[in-house]
């Protein structure tokens, strides 16, 4: 499905680059990388180095001074290119983020005090306060509609500027502050105090402000500090032997080596990652109520979803007419197409479409001056026209089965409710045409399933996802359904405490769950279920239930936001694959450098052909910072999610970041040094 | 290579690969319970043992009581055996009246034995009476058991759900020793008598050589201590010159029998792991990332072994057989090599060879194989355990690629399960490291060292890997009995031990407590090729990683330097 999203912004946007520049200077700011273990580590070692290269210059040792001024100048620029990823995240989603705040103006409400109305600033408004919003005013807070119906302006929420009917009662009585009455006037129950809003919370969430640390973040940041750890251990370590194999290596050597061991790679880009997974859900208009919510969602292996709506285009068409022994299919058209002129429901009109088409029939060919017209009532159940001694009639089999009856004819019989039957297991839904005391035939309904929707459930499911559609169809039709959508399993005449059991045992099975939920009685199961996505057209208790919500109110947009989910973690793995691998190549540069003053023959393990150990060292620094920038768009875009089985994703992304990660530093840093060579930079001898 | 050569490395490992699946199946029949052939023998004797010690094989265990059992249970037989050997001048049994050893040998010793590494600082003919070496052996058949119980609790924490215990450290050291241990050392003690060694108490033999010189030929329970040895992966020899000794291994076909021994029981467990899990093919993954690492070490080192040395050949000396300095000419670089990639693959420690003598990049082949944490096959349950986090950390990596928060076997891998496998390969490295650095920088430790450079350089790395692996092999050339390295060996095994323990024990209580998430197509595979492919790449590269520094400045310094002609 495609869905409208929010305009993309270009990757090298000036004033943002900018502004991240400044953050990311301000962010070098120990107290703040301590936060970082990974990071911090590297900028210990900058600290470390520079101080190094002080000690050259004052010692007037200037060969010396170049080579380490130079490894301290590239071990900074590792810490500013980390800090420069986080915060070109951060601003892209504070860019989202001013937009909104745009709308967060203070404005007067219409306060109800003991029947009066009175004029007080939104911001004293407080939970249980009803205020009166007419046309031309804007919501002061997130409320409930207690009274009244009116077409709202939701843009600054949505982006959508068709206007909106909220209206008291129902499934469709919240309104969210910041929107826009254009019409009538409404009562509104103020349900949030000022900066606990909906506007408010959204916009925290996109400063990342309140952006806590999901689960598998920790657990990474876990690994990585414990990969520092273990490697500055080793280096430690480097010092001691060397002393006792002859000659000390010295301290730039050392943290030139435990910079590019220690995952620099994905230590910089971590938090980038999971910021922009956040700033990506936004761009499609989803609003996820916290970080953990969207790895959730990656994780999610049963989704339920509402037929209506999300599988099939609400509205049902008429597929084709089906006559009765003894009764031609142009009668039966001809009849069905006359009672359904007055039928506005969508159902009606696409009668009236399909008998235009197949049969050729236009209302302008029949002079209907003197009929008289029943439209459709839920109390008949039927619509029709009398014209002509013709008497007409459509609708739901047993009503018009009943009208016979009723009009002394014959019970249309066993041969009628067996093809009724039929139609119901295809999926379809029957309607029965009679004239005068005699059936005709059925006209066959039929639910259209969203275009491209098949392929996307067929993926779902070579994704390992159980898909499961949600109806209050009967078990005959749901199943025919079922089967066309491809949907793994179905709930049949569907109720909330159905749904709530079924998610429930799924969980019990140990599965997360993931649904669409609108309505108040849809709460109870958003809040059983792992990932819930309210729609913001639902009402206020679904919206609190959901930890994500949809503001376009599009279901299907539950898969999408499944796909970030796992995309999130699939470019976690990937970039830590990646700077892992990059280890053995970076190894291969620096060891040899460091130990051919001691043992001559381990030139052998020079297999690159660095020209110097110092342009060595230098080169593989170099590659070890500038390969931070150049994932930087990598990390924000995230890594390409194409459905599949997990042993087929996984060994793409092993051969592309795994073997790619090994071998990639070996032709970077060999490119690198031959560069350098070639511009002669001071203190490589 | 030869064709023989190659053959019987290929033969041995055939005979490996015919019994794991049989005997893992037996294993498993054990621990669950399940009726064996042994039952009636054993049955009644089960009873008694928890009769006598009042303990309730019904009563489950969490974690912490389970971890205080097994360290009471090792402390009291670490301590036991100090008091032996200290006072041994004292006890019956001691035909020759030696001594009591030293304090920091009788720490040194009794460490070894109980953390089932079996380093030898001692010279066992030469220093210790029969009651000695008897209370040896009891610590050859106990100190295994602890290994076993740990993985059990392990795969109890793996397959089970929603529960807050992990099994009965008693019941399962129990049913080990039972059902494993002592019907087998004793059926393989009586096969190794049959082929040549020793079973007596008899006093040393004194005899007049062809050539008129005088030579005591030690006696003793020779055939039963090696073939629980070999059997338990203790590797703590009755002679100082272990499995090179004519009367520990007198022929081809002991040896080869010693090696299947020390193999059977950590090869048969990842097929009793692929049971537990209900996967058998979950089971033949890990076997095959063992086997690949062994095979390709053993293939290795052997080539390098017959490639000999380039020194001895620019002297005009025919080394076409290869380097046979320190090989037992018995056995030849075949076998020798085979017995000795074996010794540091499955962690029992007993050499053929003396590994001082290999060529620098054979030496390398041996040490690495310690440094990888001894998961190349290991020691019983701990060499599988430590593969296994080998495999948590691997699918935590490489899972998180396929889009979902890894799991393995159905439960999910959180940060307290990283923090955990994570600890338990910080920690050796930053032991093994951090004392022979230490080593490298004191006077004492250099004082210990049998050679200069990068050889001594290898002989202290191999000495605290083998004592912080509980693999217990000796590189040689080191003076291990001088306080300094016993002390500080002593420390490695201990630390080797039980602090790798606790975290281990600790994630299986939280995977226990954890829900199974059914398996699927999105599920991360971790059976098949693709998945010991990355499991290799975990080992391979993780402890290359963590020592390939050091290694460069050992036995890499040493070959280059003699391709390039220099000393090293």
């Amino acid at each position: 499905m495609s869905s409208r999203t929010r305009r993309e912004l270009p990757f090298w946007n000036g004033p943002l680059m900018r502004r991240a520049a400044g953050d990311a200077w301000r962010k070098l700011d120990p107290r703040w990388m301590f936060h970082n273990p990974v990071m911090f580590v590297v900028e210990t070692c900058s600290f470390l180095t520079s101080a190094d290269a002080v000690r050259y210059l004052v010692q007037e040792r200037y060969a010396s001074f170049a080579f380490v001024a130079q490894i301290a100048l590239w071990l900074w620029l590792t810490v500013f290119f980390a800090n420069f990823a986080e915060a070109v995240a951060e601003g892209r989603g504070k860019a989202q983020a001013a937009a909104l705040r745009g709308t967060k103006a203070q404005t007067a409400a219409k306060l109800f005090v003991n029947g009066e109305v009175r004029s007080v600033p939104s911001t004293q408004l407080r939970v249980g306060d009803v205020v009166l919003v007419e046309a031309g005013d804007v919501v002061p807070g997130d409320g409930t509609v207690v009274e009244g119906a009116a077409m709202l302006d939701e843009s600054a929420i949505t982006g959508e500027s068709a206007p909106v009917l909220r209206e008291s009662g129902g499934d469709r009585n919240a309104v969210t502050g910041g929107t826009k009455v254009l019409s009538d006037w409404i009562r509104v129950q103020i349900t949030a105090n000022p900066g606990e809003t909906f506007l408010d919370r959204m916009i925290n969430l996109i400063e990342s402000q309140s952006r806590r640390k999901t689960p598998n973040e920790i657990a990474l940041e876990i690994l990585l500090a414990g990969l520092t750890l273990i490697f500055v251990v080793v280096v430690a370590t480097v010092e001691p032997f060397a002393i006792y194999s002859g000659r000390a290596v010295g301290l730039t050597m050392l943290v030139a080596l435990l910079v590019c061991l220690a995952p620099t790679t994905i230590g910089a880009l971590l938090s980038a990652i999971g910021i922009s997974g956040m700033n990506r859900l936004l761009r499609r208009n989803v609003v996820a109520l916290s970080g953990r919510a969207i790895e959730a969602a990656g994780d999610v292996n049963v989704i339920m979803l509402d037929k209506t709506g999300t599988l099939t285009l609400g509205n049902r068409e008429a597929e084709s007419f089906l006559p009765l022994p003894g009764a031609s299919e142009a009668a039966l058209a001809e009849a069905a197409f006359l009672s359904s002129l007055s039928d506005r429901t969508p159902e009606g009109r696409s009668v009236v479409s399909l008998a235009r088409h197949r049969y050729g029939l236009s209302a302008q060919a029949y002079s209907l001056h003197g009929a008289t017209f029943h439209p459709f009532s839920a109390r008949t159940r039927m619509s029709g026209v009398d014209w002509q001694g013709r008497i007409i009639r459509k609708g739901a089999v047993d009503a018009v089965a009943e009208h016979l009856v009723a009009a002394g004819g014959p019970d249309p019989g066993d041969a009628l409710r067996r093809m009724a039957a039929d139609i119901s297991r295809s999926g379809g839904t029957p309607l029965a045409v009679s004239e005068n005391d005699r059936c005709l035939g059925l006209i066959h309904l039929k639910d259209i399933v969203k275009t491209g929707l098949k392929e996307r459930i067929a993926s779902l499911h070579t994704a390992g996802i159980k898909t499961v559609m949600i109806t209050g169809d009967n078990q005959l039709t749901a199943q025919a359904i079922a089967a066309e959508v491809g949907v793994d399993d179905f709930l049949a005449e569907a109720t909330p405490e159905k749904k709530l059991d079924y998610i429930q045992q799924e969980k019990a099975r140990g599965n997360l769950v993931a649904m669409v939920g609108d309505g108040t009685n849809d709460a109870p199961a958003m809040a059983s279920a792992d990932v819930a996505v309210a729609m913001n057209t639902g009402t206020q208790s679904a919206r609190e239930a959901g930890n994500m919500i949809d503001l376009d109110s599009n279901p299907t947009k539950l898969i999408d936001i499944v796909e970030v989910g796992k995309q999130i973690l699939i470019t976690r793995g990937a970039l830590t694959t990646f700077s892992v691998a990059n280890d053995v190549a970076k190894y291969f540069a620096i060891l040899p450098a460091m130990f051919i003053p001691i043992y001559p023959g381990l030139s052998a393990l020079n297999i690159m052909h660095l020209t110097s150990p110092q342009s060595a060292v230098l080169a593989a620094v170099i590659f070890n910072a500038a390969i931070i920038p150049a994932l930087i768009p990598l990390s924000l875009r995230g890594v390409r999610y194409r459905p599949a089985g997990a042993a087929a994703i996984l060994r793409y992304n092993l051969l592309l970041y795994g073997l790619g990660g090994v071998v990639l530093p070996f032709v970077g840093i060999k490119a690198i040094d031959l560069l350098i060579t070639a511009l002669g930079l001071p203190g490589l001898r | 290579m030869t064709v023989p050569g190659v053959l019987t490395i290929l033969l041995f490992f055939a005979v490996i690969l015919l019994i794991t699946k049989p005997f893992g199946g037996y294993l498993y029949r054990v621990y669950t319970g399940a009726p064996t052939f042994l039952d009636r023998l054993v049955r009644p004797a089960e009873a008694a043992v928890y009769r006598l010690t009042g303990v309730d094989p019904e009563q489950e265990m969490s974690w912490s009581t389970f971890l205080l059992a097994l360290l009471v249970f090792n402390l009291a037989g670490l301590l036991l055996l100090y008091a032996v050997l200290r006072l041994q001048g004292f006890l019956p049994l001691n035909p020759r009246h030696y001594p009591g050893l030293s304090p920091d040998l009788a720490w040194n010793t009794a460490v070894s034995f109980a953390t089932n590494t079996n380093w030898q600082a001692y010279s066992g003919e030469a220093s210790l009476s029969y009651l000695s070496q008897l209370a040896l052996v009891v610590q050859q058949f106990l100190s295994p058991l602890s290994g076993i119980a740990m993985l059990l609790a392990f795969l109890r924490g793996l397959t089970r759900r929603n529960a807050s215990t992990l099994g009965n450290f008693w019941v399962d050291i129990t049913r080990t020793l039972l059902w494993v241990a002592l019907p087998i050392a004793g059926v393989a003690a009586l096969v190794l008598v049959a082929l040549g060694s020793p079973e007596n108490f008899l006093p040393y033999v004194h005899v007049t050589t062809l050539a008129g010189s005088h030579q005591t030929i030690a006696q003793g329970p020779v055939a039963a201590m090696t073939s629980i040895m070999q059997l338990g992966d203790n590797g703590g020899g009755f002679f100082n010159a272990n499995a090179a000794h004519p009367y520990a291994a007198p022929n081809a076909a002991s040896l080869l029998f010693q090696l299947v021994l020390g193999f059977s029981v950590p090869a048969a467990l990842t097929y009793t792991f692929g049971k537990w899990v209900g996967d058998t093919r979950q089971g033949w993954a890990v076997f095959a990332a063992m086997a690949i690492l062994f095979l390709a070490g053993t293939f290795a080192a052997y080539h390098f072994e017959l490639a000999g040395t380039p020194a001895l050949h620019q002297l005009g000396i025919n080394d076409q057989l290869g380097n046979l300095e320190g090989k037992e000419v018995r056995f030849g670089p075949a076998l020798s090599t085979l017995f000795d990639t074996s010794t540091t693959a499955v962690s029992w420690g007993s050499t053929a060879a003396a590994n001082d003598s290999f060529t620098p990049l054979g030496s390398l082949v041996l040490l690495f194989n310690l440094l990888t944490g001894e998961v190349i096959f290991g020691s019983w349950g701990v060499g599988l355990l430590g593969m296994l986090m080998y495999a948590i950390l691997a699918v935590f990596i490489a899972g998180l690629m396929v889009g979902r928060t890894p799991e393995y076997l159905g439960k999910k891998i959180g940060a307290y399960e990283v923090k955990m496998a994570v600890l338990t390969i910080v920690v050796p490295t930053f032991v093994i490291l951090g004392l022979t650095a230490l080593a490298l920088s004191t006077r004492a430790g250099l004082a210990g060292l049998g050679n200069p450079g990068a050889h001594g350089l290898s002989e202290a790395l191999y000495a605290y890997a083998s004592g912080v692996g509980n693999n217990g092999s000796a590189f040689g050339g080191l003076n291990a009995a001088t306080p300094f390295y016993t002390w500080t060996v002593g420390l490695a095994m201990l630390i080797g031990r039980y602090p790798m323990y606790i975290p281990a024990l600790a994630m299986a209580a939280s995977l226990a407590r954890k829900q199974a998430v059914p398996a699927s197509a999105g599920t991360f595979p971790t059976h098949g090729w693709l998945f010991v492919v990355l499991l290799l790449g975990m080992v391979v590269v993780v402890s290359a990683l963590d020592v390939f520094p050091v290694l460069s400045l050992g036995p890499l310094a040493e070959q280059f330097a003699r391709t390039a002609g220099g000393a090293p």
